[in-house]
């Protein structure tokens, strides 16, 4: 890239009439970049609708690709397409909701980290490094122990990890506000946070007794097998308030990524965004948690590979974290159920494993250039 | 004379360490002022006051004589703006992406059509075609300042505030960061208010200058009523030679510290101490 020097031309009058052929070019070139942008999306939700397709397939009752798509439509659809009750059965109650659960969690995490990586400016932010999944995580098992076995005790859950996620939060944008904190300190401290309540929600498991236990394994410590159509509502509902509330911000996300100094003269006041999307964040982090326990490498990774691909506009970005997230987790948890027969490998390892090598393929290549060019 | 900004009486301390101790000054509308003074003499931390990234203890702050404080934080921003002197780059942004962010303070989420032609014009008068769509992270020093400069005049406010913008630019590059400012007073009518720490390049462009010490205005004028050799020995504790060219632009040639007094402990590498 040169260094040349542009003089500034003399002409006082720089109308928007000025042929300038060089500037036509690049401005192309930008709308161009947008375009494969969006593209971009819409071919990860592609890949989805399809992975979806794919995964249902998957286990021991064997069908083929149009027959999953079919059992899918007939239920919106009764009226011109009818299946086989079984494969309704199996597909719409067993394998499809964890799918969507896997989507929700994959999604939520996904912006949860590309929003804290953004308001903390630090690359490394996630809700599983900076502590929060534990934090919530820690929060379920209290109240597991401590008496929700009675009925409504679901949001009783949620409130209580949702409580224990916020403490985290505050905890870490309290020490990111330090003088002299730095991007090591705030990761230290979350790892720091994140042994703690690990440590206390082991701790609880040996006061609790086995109605306890059970009730702490199917909340919060379990996998992506917890999900069920009677959780399906509380999902959207909370996803449907704290989406767009991040979108909302995302302008100002862009802002906060190069200082608080820079966001306040254009008027933003940093601080404020920072509270409201680390709790809004924090939610949600919190009600994945209660349903599908901590899954760590997802937050971290998908607005990586998100910013690596389509850059950093938190307009778009926000969305792509979410939706590479999706494809990432429902694609690790495929391989984890079939993989070696019967033994269901848990998702959180698996999602490490295919997601590194993926991660480590896009830094290396994404890092001289930006990806598209 | 118009008044762009007034500052009076203006304190402000981190914790209890007082940076800027009852500071008054005044800026002419369509004029650069260049704020002079030695490091720690509360430059940086006056520009902030008055864009209220920081909240002075005491003191009024006018613009258009408007209190800053009677402004909301999104008005202010549409009349002042902020070139910092760097940049935090976790995320490798674009250059557009970064000069859009300068449109913040005049849309909402969708932003329209003229503010991604405002960005276009401002890259094209600053000559940043070139760099448009690349990562602001690999830019070399002077072109990030350029570019952060761009961002705050897509503001499209009349006062910019500019921190120490030269510093870390090879000379060339001052001169051209330099003469932009110089121009855009000249040709566009905006108001400029920068620190500074070379002496020179504040005389030669500079309508006003301001010397700052010990969190106070020294002195202030024309750039030939104030950087004299005393007022340099007073402020800066070096001995200087000015001499005044025949346009009254003053080149001052500084050649040695004045040992003594407040300046008689300097430390050398190593961390030997010479008295």
């Amino acid at each position: 890239m040169s260094d040349q020097y542009q003089p500034v031309p003399e002409t006082a009058d720089r109308g928007r009439m000025t042929v300038n052929e060089k500037l036509e070019k690049v401005r192309r070139e930008h709308s161009q970049l947008m375009g494969r942008k969006i593209a971009f999306i819409g071919l990860i939700v592609v890949i989805i609708i399809l992975a979806v397709g794919f995964i249902i397939t998957l286990g021991p009752l064997g069908m083929t690709i149009p027959q999953v798509y079919q059992t899918l439509l007939a239920r919106f659809f009764p009226q011109f397409i009818t299946m086989d009750p079984v494969f309704e059965q199996v597909v719409w109650n067993i394998r499809f909701p964890r799918i969507i659960g896997g989507i929700f969690a994959g999604f939520g995490f996904g912006i949860c980290g590309c929003v804290m990586q953004a308001v903390l400016k630090n690359p490394l932010a996630s809700p599983f490094t900076l502590g929060i999944s534990a934090g919530a995580h820690f929060g379920v098992a209290i109240a597991a122990v401590f008496g929700i076995a009675i009925v409504g005790g679901a949001y009783l859950l949620i409130v209580n990890a949702f409580l224990f996620a916020m403490l985290c939060s505050f905890f870490i944008v309290s020490l990111a506000s330090l003088k002299g904190a730095t991007s090591e300190t705030l990761i230290l401290a979350g790892i720091a946070v994140n042994y703690l309540f690990s440590s206390l929600s082991q701790l609880m498991a040996y006061f609790a007794n086995d109605e306890q236990l059970r009730l702490m394994s199917l909340w919060g410590m379990g996998d992506l097998s917890a999900f069920s159509w009677s959780k399906f509502g509380l999902f959207v509902g909370i996803f449907a308030i704290c989406t767009p509330i991040l979108l909302v911000k995302a302008r100002d996300l862009n802002l906060m990524t190069i200082g608080d100094d820079t966001a306040k003269s254009l008027g933003v006041d940093a601080n404020q965004v920072r509270m409201l999307t680390m709790m809004v964040s924090s939610m949600l982090v919190a009600t994945i948690v209660c349903f599908t326990g901590t899954i760590g490498f997802i937050g971290l990774v998908a607005p990586h590979m998100a910013r690596i691909l389509i850059g950093t506009d938190h307009r778009i970005l926000i969305p792509a974290s979410g939706i590479i997230g999706a494809c990432l987790l429902i694609c690790a948890d495929a391989v984890a159920m079939n993989i070696i027969g019967p033994t269901i490998i848990p998702t959180g390892i698996m999602t490490a494993l295919l997601g590194v090598p993926f991660f480590l393929y896009l830094v290396l290549k994404g890092k001289r250039k930006e990806f598209w060019q | 004379m118009n008044i762009k900004l007034l500052v009076e009486n203006l304190e402000f301390s981190y914790q209890s360490v007082p940076i800027l101790s009852g500071m008054c000054m005044d800026v002419p509308k369509g004029s650069l002022v260049s704020i002079l003074g030695p490091n720690g003499s509360g430059k940086s931390t006056f520009l902030k006051c008055v864009d209220r990234i920081l909240k002075p203890q005491k003191g009024v702050i006018l613009i258009d004589s408007e209190d800053i404080l009677s402004l909301g934080r999104m008005n202010l921003a549409k009349k002042i703006s902020y070139v910092p002197q760097s940049s935090v780059r976790v995320f490798p942004h674009s250059v557009f992406d970064v000069i859009l962010m300068g449109r913040r303070p005049h849309l909402g989420w969708m932003g329209s059509d003229y503010d991604e032609d405002r960005v276009w014009d401002v890259i094209e008068l600053l000559g940043l075609e070139d760099i448009a769509n690349h990562s602001f992270n690999e830019l070399s020093g002077g072109q990030q300042q350029k570019v952060l400069i761009a961002r705050a005049l897509v503001q499209d406010t009349e006062l910019m505030l500019l921190d120490e913008p030269t510093s870390n630019l090879d000379i060339w590059h001052q001169l051209d960061v330099m003469r932009i400012v110089a121009e855009l007073v000249s040709r566009q009518g905006i108001t400029a208010l920068m620190a500074v720490h070379d002496l020179n390049m504040a005389s030669r462009y500079s309508d006003r200058i301001i010397l700052m010490k010990d969190g106070i205005v020294h002195a202030s004028g024309m750039p030939n009523e104030v950087l004299t050799e005393e007022n340099i020995a007073d402020v800066y504790g070096v001995k200087a030679d000015v001499h005044v060219k025949e346009d009254g632009i003053p080149v001052i040639i500084p050649y040695q510290q004045i040992m003594g007094g407040e300046f008689k402990r300097i430390t050398v590498g190593n961390g030997v101490t010479v008295t």
